[in-house]
């Protein structure tokens, strides 16, 4: 099968039940992208498929043949990765690249208007901090870092 | 994970016609592909349907919307009519699950997503809906979450799905395609009460693929609230989707639907039954609710959703009314 990621094409021989985060970790040696969970509750694992984030251990491989994936080494230089380090927004680090790539795509979802639960009924979305923190809560930190990734990551938002 | 052949279909009949017995088609796959991971969804074949021509959303004459199986909730959930016609559905999916798991998750396999019972979820256990007749661990067990109403000595599993609440109080239907050809089915006929075969979720046939779910005209005075144990990405312990429309005073039009409280998303008829051509008051909002659950069979653990459900249906209508 063929795998875009980064930019760049590879042919993997692997097996059908592969997830795109093992292809990424395992065959790819692509080590950004963690495995938290395995089951879609942590979001270590957020990669950007064709630019929008999702979990990368809920997707099977094979099935992203035609698809552009993104993962934290391919971000990178990226300013939310110096805004986590200004703002102290990680302890061990764990969640950081999951939490960095889902910040990503956030911002583009906001950036075309997508609403969130936490936007007022009939209003245009912006990002507040109760809007970030609703729209990252994909992203767990055992740590806890929260509290410091929500002035990083609304740095980067221009705010 | 159990071994399977991977077949990507591009037409719709094609995937239709490569679905055997024991195969699965494959949608966003934020559910199937963990229940395969815990060995409770097992099948031979994976026939892909992300490349069907599915992913529209289109307006109907008269006002109606016709949303394509393959639409993501995130996309849904953003779509400007969506938002201006129909907010109960938007805030009910953006209510759901989180940012990633909605670009993934599809309309049409949100509405198949299986229960998330812990029994169901651990094949370890034993469960009704893993093998009918292994028993029900739940009724005596971990059941706070669990159904109040239409359950069974079987099965007390909820159907997870925030959106699915909803389409049942914007009276949907559903289009289908199978091996004996097109049919459609009003969104209240789709999900099932356990009763003694609590193994099946819906009254789709196996083979029978959901193309499509279409909305009548909206009344756009409609909203959705959630309770939940944390304040984002957690499913619901009680949700409220509600359309009301009024007129001099009295109650005109009024759609109820309730979440995580049964198998199905839980159409609350006898409530809107009580509050039609009534005065839109608290009062008449709390005993409408009291109407609908007065079949309610709580469990040692969940009696709390009564009240739950009660006070935030007359908070839901009052904020229509």
């Amino acid at each position: 099968m063929k795998l875009a990621v980064n930019g760049v094409e590879h042919t993997l021989d692997i097996d059908p039940r592969t997830t795109l985060l093992d292809a990424l970790r395992e065959h790819l040696h692509l080590t950004g992208a963690k495995k938290g969970c395995d089951h879609g509750q942590c979001g270590a694992c957020t990669v950007l498929l064709d630019g929008r984030r999702v979990n990368s251990c809920l997707v099977l491989a094979i099935s992203q043949q035609d698809a552009e994936v993104t993962t934290i080494e391919g971000l990178s230089p990226h300013p939310l990765q110096e805004a986590f380090q200004e703002h102290d927004g990680f302890q061990c680090g764990y969640c950081t690249p999951g939490q960095i790539c889902s910040a990503a795509g956030m911002l583009d979802e906001a950036a075309k208007g997508w609403p969130s639960a936490a936007t007022p009924a009939g209003e245009e979305p912006t990002l507040s901090d109760a809007e970030i923190r609703e729209r990252m809560s994909g992203n767990l930190c055992r740590c806890g870092a929260y509290a410091n990734m929500v002035p990083a990551i609304a740095e980067v938002a221009g705010r | 994970m159990k071994t399977f052949e991977y077949t990507p279909a591009t037409e719709i009949g094609e995937a239709v016609g490569a679905l055997g017995p024991d195969a699965a088609f494959l949608a966003g796959g934020t559910n199937l592909v963990d229940l395969m991971k815990l060995g409770v969804a097992t099948p031979d074949t994976l026939v892909d349907i992300n490349r069907l021509p599915l992913r529209d959303v289109e307006e109907l004459p008269g006002g109606g919307l016709r949303i394509g199986a393959g639409v993501r909730n995130s996309d849904l959930a953003a779509h400007p009519v969506v938002r201006r016609d129909f907010p109960v559905l938007s805030q009910a999916l953006l209510a759901g699950a989180s940012g990633q798991l909605r670009n993934m998750a599809t309309t049409g396999g949100n509405l198949l997503q299986r229960t998330r019972c812990r029994y169901f979820m651990d094949m370890t256990k034993p469960c009704n809906k893993h093998e009918p007749g292994t028993g029900c661990p739940a009724r005596e067990g971990d059941h706070r979450n669990l159904a109040i109403l239409g359950a069974s000595e079987h099965c007390v599993a909820t159907h997870p799905s925030d959106m699915a609440v909803a389409l049942a109080a914007l009276d949907a239907t559903v289009h289908v395609t199978g091996p004996v050809g097109d049919r459609t089915v009003l969104f209240g006929d789709l999900h099932r009460l356990p009763g003694d075969t609590p193994h099946i979720d819906t009254t789709l046939e196996h083979g029978e693929l959901i193309t499509g779910v279409d909305l009548p005209a909206p009344s756009r005075n409609s909203a959705y609230r959630k309770a939940r144990d944390r304040a984002s990405y957690a499913f619901a312990v009680g949700s409220v989707a509600a359309v009301l429309d009024t007129a001099e005073g009295r109650i005109e039009n009024v759609r109820i639907a309730w979440g995580a409280v049964a198998h199905k998303p839980w159409r609350a008829t006898r409530a809107e039954e009580a509050l039609r051509g009534q005065a839109p008051t608290r009062e008449n909002f709390l005993a409408a609710a009291d109407a609908e659950l007065a079949a309610a069979e709580p469990l040692r653990d969940n009696g709390f959703k009564l009240a739950l459900l009660r006070n935030m249906t007359a908070t839901v209508l009052e904020g229509l009314a």
